[in-house]
């Protein structure tokens, strides 16, 4: 049988300086009408580069080196740039991971939908704007007749990756590439859009490959699944199949980190606080609280996870406990000293004690600094080490986070993302702190990588009894390294206590939203899950 | 839409302030030149109580803040007052050699503007190829050279050699249109080749810089013509810059235009205000400033106002 895409041992080459190095090296795939192709792997595996090639498409300072991409009885990279830019949109279609960035901001949502199939001549732009408001119903977008009328700044993130959705189906493609379509969106969000997706692809019988670093969320689609590492592939296999019975050890690594870990030893001591935050309420502008009501304890050697979608007020609470921002309304106390609201009247002592490790490692880390001087200033910011004494101290803080004692000359531009959040908790440590706030400390990660830095915080917390207040929207994280959980919603807290017990149903309502919410390795979750939903809603 | 007004008149406001404090600066400039009005007109033969008569009679002999409201309120009820060189009302000196002075930029503008832009956008469009380059390369050169320099080179050529335009710009009430552009050609020109570059190549970045973005990407990957990308996509987001330089140039189109009227023989305000300076007659040189420092406030408030507005974002609030 004809696919209705094959491309035979695929090269594609990047610029590094005067040369170029091969980033796909040699890959084959088929997709087939109506099939949902699944590529994971880690960043850098060459997925996006890959899905992009399938449009004959490559990245600035990247070209097609070797290879054929046939589509039908074409060969892509033989057309000329006119027929490769007919093709594009028009059969082969593109979904961007954030959909935010890829709407232009001066446009209309309508507009931008209407300009492929009218500059690709297939429709009138009346034909093309009813076109629309049906596909946005079908996508179940709210208030479909009007939705497309508005600005991309006006709709909301779920909403906008539905309209990116539509957008890709507008000159009804046989093929589309969703490029980690999910990756940027809540999980409740999350579900929507992959419920939508699934639905519509069904539905018009669109081949489509599916990108993404979750193996859970491609186990919802993916008919067939594809692996990548390095730009080679590791292993490929029906959706099922791969998941119940890998062949190779790395792909069984990338399911295996999904399962709930061993609980840790949670003996409810009653010792000492060592924050108490109390009937904390703070506001960015006068009369608008973004959190409120806030009561928390942390103990020593204890880690407290807040969870909660994005705009809950988790990266507010970590401001105002630092004193980036003063709250308003209630107190601070660590240690069982009062904090004074504001960063600015607290001692050197209290800054010393806590410390904060970013989401970004990226931009957390002055590029221009080595190592030695970035975690060397807080030795002598603090205890006022130097020379001899501070160089030993950093390499004992290197070797504590993991790390080679020759990355001390380094520069933060020469270590991959999960070393660099490692030089962010070296730096942290240095300081001997007691509490250590985590604000999505590995959500810029990959799965793997984040693994490693969560086993080390772990490793740390069991070694320097310190304690941690981790904030993030993952909940696996949370499974994985909390002692005790609290959930933020609107601002205030919903529900807190230990983790057995939060884990334990019965839930508060967003808490069971929330954890319901987390795609499991099953491929019958996301179907499993809308019926009960649809179910309890009917009920 | 209250977040918009508020931004505006809050730029209008500051606006006046600027101009407000521009005029102390003016009035104190002219108060720190040693002497003053009296002596200046009466010469240095005059007697010490004839000097001190016209000072009364002037006003002089008021206190400093005193005289700076009375000229501050005339000048706002439109009363220049009178030049001390032939004791005619400023308005009647400054009225229609501004207008001059504005049509000069004016037709400047409109020819180069468009143009300006547009080579930007085509340089952008074939970016690093030969027509990128050798555009950049000759605005470039044309605004290295001093512009007194490209005005002389441009009468050598025009006027000298091919005797195709004046090299004296004089226009009058009674010149057609055509004869007043004919007139102004080798003016307009010499502008047109100092102000090009800095629009041009801000264009041309502006855009270039817009094209990183994954909406571009996005717009490649529907398939859309690069000329469509360009215009339609790109454009409108790389406006805010562009509008800055612009109105920045066309600022310096009415103000800094002294040097190429002066060069030309032009009856604009930039030639009065050089010929005042000479005779001190100082309130013709305050009135001139005062005008020279409005135009500009002027035009980069609009230019401030005209770049929130290109913002999608705060057209259309949420």
């Amino acid at each position: 049988m004809k696919h209705l895409l094959e491309i035979n041992n695929l090269v594609i080459e990047a610029r590094t300086g005067e040369n170029w190095k091969p980033v796909i090296k040699g890959v084959d795939l088929v997709l087939d009408r109506g099939e949902v192709l699944g590529l994971i792997g880690e960043s850098g595996a060459g997925k996006s580069t890959l899905g992009l090639a399938a449009m004959a498409y490559t990245r600035t300072g990247c070209r097609i080196a070797s290879g054929s991409i046939l589509y039908g009885d074409r060969d892509l990279t033989k057309l000329s740039k006119r027929e490769q830019r007919k093709l594009r949109g028009a059969k082969i279609a593109y979904v961007a991971q954030s959909a935010a960035a890829s709407f232009n901001p001066a446009h209309k949502l309508i507009h931008q939908f209407a300009e492929l199939p009218v500059q690709h001549g297939v429709m009138s732009y009346a034909e093309a704007e009813k076109k629309a408001i049906d596909l946005y119903r079908r996508l179940h977008l709210p208030d479909p007749e009007r939705i497309g009328y508005r600005y991309p700044h006006q709709v909301s993130g779920g909403q906008l990756q539905r309209a990116m959705v539509a957008m890709a189906m507008a000159g009804d493609p046989d093929i589309i590439i969703f490029d980690e379509p999910t990756t940027a969106l809540d999980v409740t969000t999350q579900i929507e859009v992959l419920a939508a997706i699934k639905e519509v692809i069904q539905a018009q019988q669109t081949a489509a490959i599916y990108i993404t670093h979750d193996l859970a969320v491609v186990a919802q689609l993916a008919d067939r699944i594809m692996v990548l590492r390095y730009g080679d592939l590791v292993e490929e296999g029906e959706a099922r199949e791969l998941l119940e019975n890998p062949q190779k050890e790395y792909t069984r690594d990338l399911i295996s980190i999904r399962s709930l870990r061993e609980d840790k030893d949670v003996l409810a001591r009653k010792t000492d606080a060592i924050l108490e935050i109390k009937g904390v309420s703070a506001a960015y502008l006068p009369g608008a609280p973004v959190v409120r009501d806030i009561d928390l304890t942390i103990t020593p050697k204890k880690t407290v996870a807040v969870v909660g979608e994005s705009g809950s007020g988790k990266t507010t609470l970590a401001r105002v406990v630092t004193g980036l921002l003063p709250p308003y309304e209630g107190r601070i106390v660590f240690d069982g000293q009062e904090l004074s609201a504001d960063l600015k009247n607290r001692d050197l002592e209290v800054l010393r004690r806590m410390q904060m490790v970013y989401q970004m490692p990226d931009v957390a880390l002055n590029p221009r600094q080595k190592i030695r001087r970035i975690i060397g200033r807080p030795l002598e910011f603090y205890f006022g080490m130097t020379g001899k004494a501070q160089e030993e101290r950093i390499l004992e803080l290197l070797d504590m986070v993991e790390l080679p004692a020759r990355y001390i000359s380094r520069y933060p531009s020469e270590l991959s993302g999960g070393e660099k959040q490692r030089i962010c908790i070296a730096r942290a440590l240095a300081a001997n702190p007691d509490l250590i706030i985590c604000d999505e400390v590995t959500s810029a990660l990959d799965q793997l990588v984040a693994e490693g830095i969560l086993e080390l915080l772990q490793e740390l917390q069991n070694e320097l009894g310190v304690s941690y207040l981790f904030i993030t929207h993952d909940l696996a994280t949370v499974k994985a390294i909390a002692d005790e959980i609290v959930v933020m919603l609107k601002g205030r807290i919903v529900e807190q206590g230990v983790k057995r017990e939060i884990l334990k149903p019965p839930h508060h309502e967003y808490t069971e939203l929330l954890l319901s919410s987390v795609p499991e390795m099953d491929p019958d979750w996301l179907d499993n899950l809308l019926e009960e939903r649809q179910e309890s809603t009917l009920h | 839409m209250k977040t918009n007004t508020s931004i505006i008149l809050r730029r209008l406001g500051l606006g006046v302030v600027t101009l407000l404090v521009i005029s102390i600066l003016i009035f104190v400039g002219v108060e720190a030149l040693p002497g003053d009005l009296a002596e200046a007109v009466l010469g240095q033969s005059a007697t010490p109580e004839t000097v001190e008569a016209f000072r009364k009679e002037l006003k002089l002999d008021l206190p400093p803040h005193v005289r700076y409201f009375s000229w501050l309120g005339s000048f706002l009820r439109g009363d220049f007052g009178t030049s001390l060189a032939n004791g005619r009302p400023i308005a009647d000196l400054i009225g229609w050699r501004f207008s001059n002075t504005l049509f000069l930029a004016g037709i400047t503008a409109l020819i180069s503007i468009p143009f300006a832009v547009g080579l930007g956008i085509l340089a952008a469009l074939y970016r690093n190829t030969l027509f990128d380059r050798s555009i950049s390369i000759g605005t470039l050169s044309a605004i290295s050279f001093p512009e007194f320099f490209v005005a002389y080179i441009l009468i050598a050529i025009f006027s000298v050699q091919l005797t195709m335009f004046p090299s004296m710009s004089n226009i009058g009430p009674q010149m057609t249109l055509l004869q007043k552009i004919h007139a102004v050609a080798l003016p307009c020109l010499t502008l047109t080749l100092v102000v090009m570059a800095h629009m041009m190549r801000m264009t041309r970045a502006a855009i270039i810089n817009v094209l990183t973005s994954p909406f571009i990407e996005m717009a490649r990957l529907k398939g859309l013509s690069w000329r469509r990308v360009i215009l339609h996509h790109a454009f409108p987001n790389a406006l805010s810059p562009i509008i800055n330089v612009v109105v920045l140039n066309l600022a310096y189109l009415v103000v800094g235009v002294v040097v190429v009227e002066v060069v030309f023989v032009y009856p604009g305000l930039g030639q009065l205000l050089v010929d005042s300076v000479a005779k001190r007659d100082i309130p013709v040189v305050q009135a001139s400033g005062l005008i020279f420092a409005f135009t500009y406030v002027f035009l980069n408030l609009t230019a401030d106002i005209l770049s929130t507005l290109s913002n999608p974002r705060l057209r259309n609030p949420k």
